[in-house]
């Protein structure tokens, strides 16, 4: 089991090794679609972007968050299915050097590349552990561009022990999904 | 017009409060049973993370998973028209108050009511008998697991191999998407419509029920065995979890046909049941359609 601190650079995940357990404490954002495209977007367009998307660690997730007195508390936060994201996550690394993506299911060849070019690494969240994951979130701000509404919206999280997240692409190109997939027994 | 003890809408949001915020037991126990044999480490790591999740869901009376599904409802036994109308009113005030996540909308437009109704929804099939009650059951159904239904019309001569073969890849092919480990479902014959809603169907059955066939049941026990074999695992990672059960109902075809249909059932397979008589409402969370 591996502790992991946000921030966190470059080496920090060149370290982390398919199969690793981790739990993450600090700052993480959310994104979903709507996010990729509007942050890809202005990016293109020389418009500025909200803070803390550089070297962050994104999550893939759109939670159901409440009012609380004048801020906000997460009812339920699991991972949403990351192949969405497939198309445009590749430009997101590389413009953003992402450090880490939380999500489920995994993601395509093409972001794996993207990953080991930057240094970058995809933890797969246990789907459907909404009401866990959510209880490890100790802090809210945002939304950002909440124009898009309360899932694809950006949300900033600062979460404690998050976890266990299973290290499923490292920053070497390799998948623990394409591993387990082309070594299926399919005899019947 | 029935006299019912209890209001069919309050009985809804009360199935759909018990379905979504606590797990069958029958599906609880499959978990702990497969935690015990399940050897790899990370595979564990998992199962026991669902099963603290689960604890966690009742515990604080909140929905399990953030994809709070569609509701598909049956309604056996004695009833009336109206009660459909008074489905829709439950699960209306159900979104409102338990929360539920609005994910109904237009398959075109894709516009949201924000109520989980719309037209067509939601699904309520009627089984009408000469029961003296009235049984409402509710089975929770999220996209991920959903979106990886198959049907196949097979030939005759492909056989009961064909079959397995077809199930064993659907279930494969799907991965992690419909977050294994979970309950594949099985159609076998009737139409092509009827036999995907038998798959369905079979979900609502409790995982220690006895389909009666013993045909039926040497081919759930083997595709069990086969598909936990498969290293799949949790979440497509690897292990020897991929299924908790493998439920089939089947129907005659046609002679030209073998309709073969796979409804998967995530780890949240959420279900609930409600038997309404003149002066007693007893729940559950299984039933025998
Ligand atoms: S497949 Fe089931 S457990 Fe997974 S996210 Fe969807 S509803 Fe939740």
């Amino acid at each position: 089991m591996i502790e992991l601190r946000t921030p966190f650079g470059e080496d920090a995940v060149r370290k982390l090794k398919l199969g690793d357990t981790v739990y993450l404490t600090g700052d993480i954002i959310t994104g979903r679609d709507g996010m990729h495209e509007r942050a890809i977007e202005n990016v293109r367009q020389n418009r500025p972007v909200p803070e803390g998307i550089e070297e962050s660690v994104l999550y893939h997730c759109g939670p159901i968050v409440a009012r609380d007195g004048n801020g906000w508390r997460v009812v339920a936060a699991g991972p949403t299915t990351s192949a969405r994201m497939n198309s445009s996550e590749p430009e997101m690394i590389r413009k953003f050097r992402i450090r880490a993506i939380i999500g489920k299911g995994g993601m395509s060849a093409e972001v794996g590349e993207a990953m080991s070019e930057t240094g970058c690494v995809y933890l797969a969240a246990v789907g459907g552990a909404a009401v866990s994951l959510a209880e490890s979130i100790i802090g809210v701000r945002g939304p950002e561009w909440s124009d898009l509404g309360m899932a694809e919206a950006m949300w900033r999280f600062e979460v404690e022990a998050m976890g266990p997240l299973i290290v499923a692409m490292d920053s070497e190109g390799n998948s623990l999904y394409e591993n387990v997939m082309s070594g299926l027994i399919r005899d019947i | 017009m029935i006299k019912l003890p209890e209001p069919v809408d309050q009985i809804v949001v009360n199935l759909l409060k018990a379905a979504n915020t606590k797990l069958p037991q029958d599906v609880g126990w499959a978990l702990e049973a497969a935690a015990g044999w399940e050897n790899d480490p990370m595979a564990r790591t998992q199962l026991g993370a669902i099963m603290d999740n689960v604890k966690k869901a009742e515990s604080l009376g909140r929905p399990m998973c953030q994809d709070t599904g569609i509701p598909i409802f049956y309604v056996k036994g004695r009833f009336d028209s109206s009660i459909g109308a008074e489905i829709r009113k439950g699960l209306k005030k159900a979104t409102e108050i338990i929360p539920l996540r609005p994910n109904t909308v237009d398959p075109l437009t894709r516009r949201n009511p924000g109520d989980n109704l719309g037209k067509g929804m939601p699904v309520i099939h009627y089984i009408p008998t000469d029961d003296v009650f009235t049984e409402i059951s509710v089975l929770v159904k999220g996209a991920g697991s959903e979106n990886m239904t198959r049907l196949a019309m097979l030939n005759p001569s492909d056989g009961i191999e064909g079959v397995k073969r077809f199930v064993a890849d659907s279930v494969l092919d799907a991965g992690g998407r419909p977050c294994p480990p979970g309950i594949v479902g099985v159609g076998i014959g009737g139409t092509a419509d009827e036999c995907v809603s038998m798959a369905k169907e079979a979900l609502m059955s409790p995982l220690d029920s006895d389909n009666g066939d013993p045909v039926l049941k040497e081919l759930e026990e083997d595709l069990f065995v086969r598909l936990n074999s498969s290293g799949l695992g949790p979440m497509g990672l690897g292990g020897s979890t991929t299924v908790l059960g493998v439920k089939i109902r089947s129907a005659y075809c046609h002679t030209a046909s073998l309709p073969v249909a796979v409804n998967i059932g995530c780890w949240a397979t959420r279900r609930a049941v409600a038997r309404i008589t003149d002066n007693n409402v007893e729940y559950g969370q299984g039933a025998e359609l």
